[in-house]
């Protein structure tokens, strides 16, 4: 019946693989152009502005200066490059503390409240709808609305709380009360991530662990932080990332200048954009291109975190 | 369960200490959010005023009034919208021809492509900035929302691949073969078989998408000058002088930007969790 001989076979077959790889390339085409176009195009450009002195209104007007964006000293003994510059090491040295505490501080409540709202009592899905509120809320607006709040003569924290201290007017409190805006607006992401994994883990394991005997609490570091892991992690690296590119609370809370004292891309933007250095805030965006790969290779490696 | 008939005292103290705990989530996540509503409701004069005077105060419609008089809040409103919908609409269409090709062929460097839309979506958007600040001003859409929808494809494209090819995966193969013994080209087969059944994939990532463009910043702050978007707007809101900062209206406004986007949310609720766990947790 069949009329295909054995050896026609491959060929035909190796056809149809070969046609629809074609036909996978042509439907990859659109996306690969558009990445190339709006990202790769873009970072070549800015690692070769790095290496030039020139400015963002005439950058065909360039002098190849190398690494002089990076370190240099005139003859005058003048500190050009902005790995001389204090002010950058204030922005790396804020960021890092801005992204440590925060995440530290989301994952924590992020935990405590996917716990809460994972166990059953009245109230439960109000709570887990009262969760997306702060995620839904644009970050510009979680900021003016912070801004409002730790006003010292008109806000709720900082007239009532704090009895009319300007928290954002000085720099080492300013960052705690950004802290605290930024916990509080993507906590809720952290406790949505959470809350999921804890939904996927199998209950007859914990009614097997409540006829052992064991307490909440050793099921909680037993059983369920082990079995969290994974998603943990992975929320983790992308929350760390955010973190690092901190840009929209800061310049919104205090304005850019400040900004650039606590934020390395509110640093890089100003060199960039306000002072039009296109080489030296391309050799900086470059500086936050690397720090920020650093620090996915070493959680990807640490913690073998796999993404499919 | 023991616990209630061997202490019943225990029992209750801890019932009670969970429910505080519940009243503690709840006021720390609402109670910012419900202060700036009451804030928008409230006349500039009142702000001085004690907290239990301040919400015994009268309403007032007039922050609102002010905001939609303002010129810039609602040319903002249209640039916003048009922005987010064409950078999701163009994502939501590459994507998805992506997705097709990822979730469903087999082909050489399928991983590389993979791993190279997963790592332009943790890209840093500062290390792109200056570039395109560049490229935008040689192709002449400075302050141009056509700028904006171009640069906006950095994160929405990287997003919408991720998320649907893992719903691509999930579909069943057969309906795929069928349309394809039917003689079906493979966009036919995307657009007639696979766009249907993956709709609710489609709501949920160009709903994420649009909630990231609406509210995205740096390169709005950055490529435009008039022709702002909503958020940069209310960074800037400014009053009559210099020195008034119009409390009143920014909250107002920012309501205004708000309230769209948590009954969207609220409404999505659950293709929201799914969605961004496909987004984050698988990567």
């Amino acid at each position: 019946m069949t009329t295909i001989t054995p050896t026609a076979k491959p060929g035909k077959q190796r056809g149809i693989e070969a046609s629809r790889a074609r036909t996978a390339v042509w439907l990859l085409i659109p996306t690969l152009i558009a990445i190339v176009l709006v990202a790769g195009y873009p970072l070549y450009r800015t690692i070769f502005f790095s290496l030039f002195e020139a400015n963002l209104t005439s950058p065909d007007q360039r002098s190849y200066i190398g690494l002089g964006n990076f370190w240099f000293t005139t003859d005058e003994g003048v500190a050009l490059g902005f790995l001389q510059d204090p002010k950058w090491w204030g922005a790396v040295q804020n960021t890092l503390l801005f992204t440590i505490v925060s995440v530290f501080l989301e994952t924590v409540f992020g935990m405590i409240i996917a716990l809460v709202v994972n166990s059953a009592f009245p109230g439960r899905a109000f709570l887990r709808t009262a969760m997306l509120v702060p995620w839904a809320i644009p970050t510009v607006v979680s900021a003016q609305m912070w801004a409002y709040m730790y006003n010292d003569s008109f806000g709720l924290v900082g007239r009532g709380a704090l009895g009319g201290v300007a928290l954002l007017a000085n720099p080492t409190t300013s960052i705690w009360a950004m802290i605290a805006v930024d916990v509080w607006k993507t906590t809720s992401f952290m406790a949505l991530l959470i809350l999921a994994g804890l939904q996927s883990l199998p209950s007859d394991m914990y009614e097997a662990a409540d006829m052992d005997g064991a307490s909440k609490w050793t099921q909680f570091w037993r059983m369920t932080l082990p079995l969290l892991r994974p998603a943990l992690l992975v929320a983790l690296v992308f929350r760390s990332l955010d973190a690092l590119r901190v840009f929209d609370i800061m310049s919104v809370m205090v304005g850019n200048v400040s900004a650039a004292r606590l934020s390395m891309t509110a640093y890089a933007r100003q060199a960039l954009i306000d002072n039009q250095l296109l080489g030296l805030g391309s050799a900086v965006s470059i500086a936050i291109f690397i720090i920020i790969m650093v620090i996915v290779v070493i959680y990807v490696t640490a913690f073998r975190v796999k993404f499919d | 369960m023991y616990l209630k008939r061997t202490n019943p005292t225990l029992y209750y103290l801890q019932r009670l200490g969970f429910y505080l705990l519940v009243v503690v989530i709840a006021l720390y996540l609402l109670v910012p959010f419900l202060w700036a509503v009451l804030t928008s409701f409230r006349r500039a004069g009142d702000l001085f005023l004690q907290p239990l005077q301040f919400m015994a105060a009268p309403s007032t419609w007039g922050n609102y009034a002010d905001v939609f008089a303002n010129p810039n809040f609602r040319l903002g409103l249209l640039y916003s919208l048009i922005t987010a919908v064409g950078a999701v609409f163009i994502a939501l269409l590459f994507g998805s021809f992506a997705a097709y090709a990822l979730g469903r062929f087999k082909f050489k460097f399928k991983s590389a492509v993979l791993y190279i839309v997963l790592a332009v979506s943790v890209f840093p958007q500062i290390a792109v900035l200056g570039g395109l600040y560049t490229l935008i001003n040689t192709l002449q859409l400075y302050n141009n929302p056509a700028g904006l929808i171009l640069s906006y494809l950095i994160f929405t494209i990287p997003f919408t691949v991720w998320v649907l090819t893992s719903f691509v995966r999930d579909i069943p193969g057969e309906l795929e073969e069928a349309a394809l013994v039917d003689g079906a080209s493979p966009l036919q087969t995307l657009f007639r078989v696979l766009f249907p059944v993956m709709m609710p994939a489609l709501v949920t990532t160009g709903l994420l998408a649009f909630i990231n463009a609406w509210n995205e910043y740096l390169f709005a702050l950055t490529f435009t000058s008039t022709k702002r978007t909503v958020p940069v707007v209310i960074a800037n809101y400014s009053g009559a002088t210099q020195f008034d900062q119009p409390w009143g209206q920014i909250m107002a406004a920012s309501i205004v930007v708000t309230v769209p986007l948590i009954i969207l949310v609220l409404v999505f609720q659950r293709n929201i969790v799914s969605g961004l766990t496909a987004g984050a947790v698988k990567g």
